[in-house]
């Protein structure tokens, strides 16, 4: 398609109408491990494939979920790097807010800002788009919230949502599997199911990453022998 | 003669039960000659906080503008009121950015917060924020301002005792 012509320019459009090498960054990120939210009417799971390169990797040391503030917590699919940049920035966005105002930013306006900067990255001159997609789950005033934002800047709040590598069949199990009264652990069930579903080999405690936030407001990584704990619940 | 005494005011703000007040004098005066008697000094942010800005004029009015140009902008992105709680955070880090060309003011805030619980704060012209739970005042005439209230102050008092 004549869109080929196109595709070298970040900052150009193609005929189309579509700026292709945002594109290029959702392949990027529909290439990256299983990542999934969901929102229960008392808290927000989110969690994680986390498959490493090899068994000789010390799995202790990496971290996909990352903790924004002390109620807003954020797991990524695509590029890794990429996702560390944007934490940084997210955090520190988070405590300037809070250094301005003495108050934990709400939810909406960190996603806002975030998303703004990833925007920034799609129109300007010698940079490229961030190759993540971010699903950030929080609990402030307003409730549980998730909210998705993509390499372009848009982000949408979701009541359960997946990506990566099996999004289509993760977002069919949890379309079936959703209800809106769910409760957190349920939801961390559901959750694990779904991860389950498009999983390669055996899942255990080790290989996947669970992070939740409930009604104390507290955004928290599960540990290994917590997940194990649920996942024998599950069997 | 100090900058602070050049236009002259006095201000108080004092907590009742579940109701605060918040009032000032009217004069506006260059030294000693009076100019106006209608001056306003007390500004409401939304329904329920007011500042009280006393101090040169000019400044009370510029920093005022400021404020509600950072309020407004607050309601748009947030969709809700700021608590006072908060604004007077976003005061004192406003009066701190000009730490060595100050706004020659001293702010006294007075709102009501969550489940309309009443809050007052006063601060210095950098920022110093007080909180005080039964009364704050500023200004020019703020040493007998402070002996009135802690003669005349008592607690829980409602809407009508406190006027």
């Amino acid at each position: 398609m004549g869109d080929s012509q196109y595709s070298f320019s970040l900052t150009t459009f193609s005929p189309s109408g579509k700026l292709v090498q945002i594109e290029h960054a959702l392949t990027a990120v529909g290439s990256g491990q299983t990542s999934l939210g969901i929102k229960a009417a008392n808290g927000v799971v989110i969690a994680t494939e986390k498959k490493l390169p090899s068994i000789l990797v010390d799995e202790t040391s990496v971290q996909k979920i990352q903790i924004l503030t002390p109620n807003i917590g954020v797991v990524y699919s695509g590029m890794g790097p990429d996702s560390r940049v944007l934490v940084r920035k997210s955090r520190k966005q988070a405590e300037q807010y809070h250094r301005l105002y003495k108050e934990p930013i709400p939810v909406t306006q960190l996603v806002r800002e975030t998303a703004a900067v990833m925007q920034e990255f799609t129109q300007s001159g010698g940079v490229r788009p961030f190759g993540v997609s971010l699903l950030v789950a929080g609990f402030d005033d307003k409730g549980p919230q998730l909210y998705q934002v993509d390499p372009s800047g848009s982000y949408f709040s979701w009541k359960a949502s997946a990506m990566g590598k099996n999004v289509s069949n993760a977002k069919t199990f949890l379309e079936k599997r959703y209800t809106d009264d769910m409760e957190l652990d349920d939801a961390v069930h559901t959750a694990i199911l779904t991860l389950k579903e498009g999983f390669e080999g055996q899942i255990s405690g080790k290989n996947i990453e669970i992070g939740i936030i409930g009604n104390d407001k507290v955004f928290r990584v599960l540990t290994p022998a917590e997940i194990e704990d649920y996942l024998q619940e599950v069997e | 003669m100090s900058i602070f005494e050049y236009n002259g005011s006095a201000l108080v703000a004092m907590v009742g039960k579940n109701c605060f007040a918040i009032a000032s004098d009217r004069r506006l005066g260059v030294q000693l000659q009076t100019i106006a008697t209608d001056f306003q000094k007390i500004y409401k942010i939304h329904d329920k906080l007011f500042i009280g800005l006393s101090g040169l004029a000019t400044d009370a009015q510029t920093l005022y503008q400021r404020l509600v140009f950072r309020h407004k902008l607050y309601q748009l992105r947030e969709e809700r009121d700021m608590k006072p709680e908060t604004f007077s955070s976003l005061v004192s880090a406003i009066l701190y950015e000009k730490r060595f060309g100050p706004y020659f003011c001293q702010p006294v805030i007075a709102g009501l917060g969550d489940e309309d619980k009443p809050f007052i704060c006063t601060m210095d012209s950098i920022g110093a924020k007080e909180l005080a739970k039964d009364f704050v005042v500023a200004g020019t005439a703020s040493e007998s301002l402070y002996g009135a209230c802690e003669s005349m102050f008592k607690p829980d008092m409602d809407a009508e005792e406190l006027f």
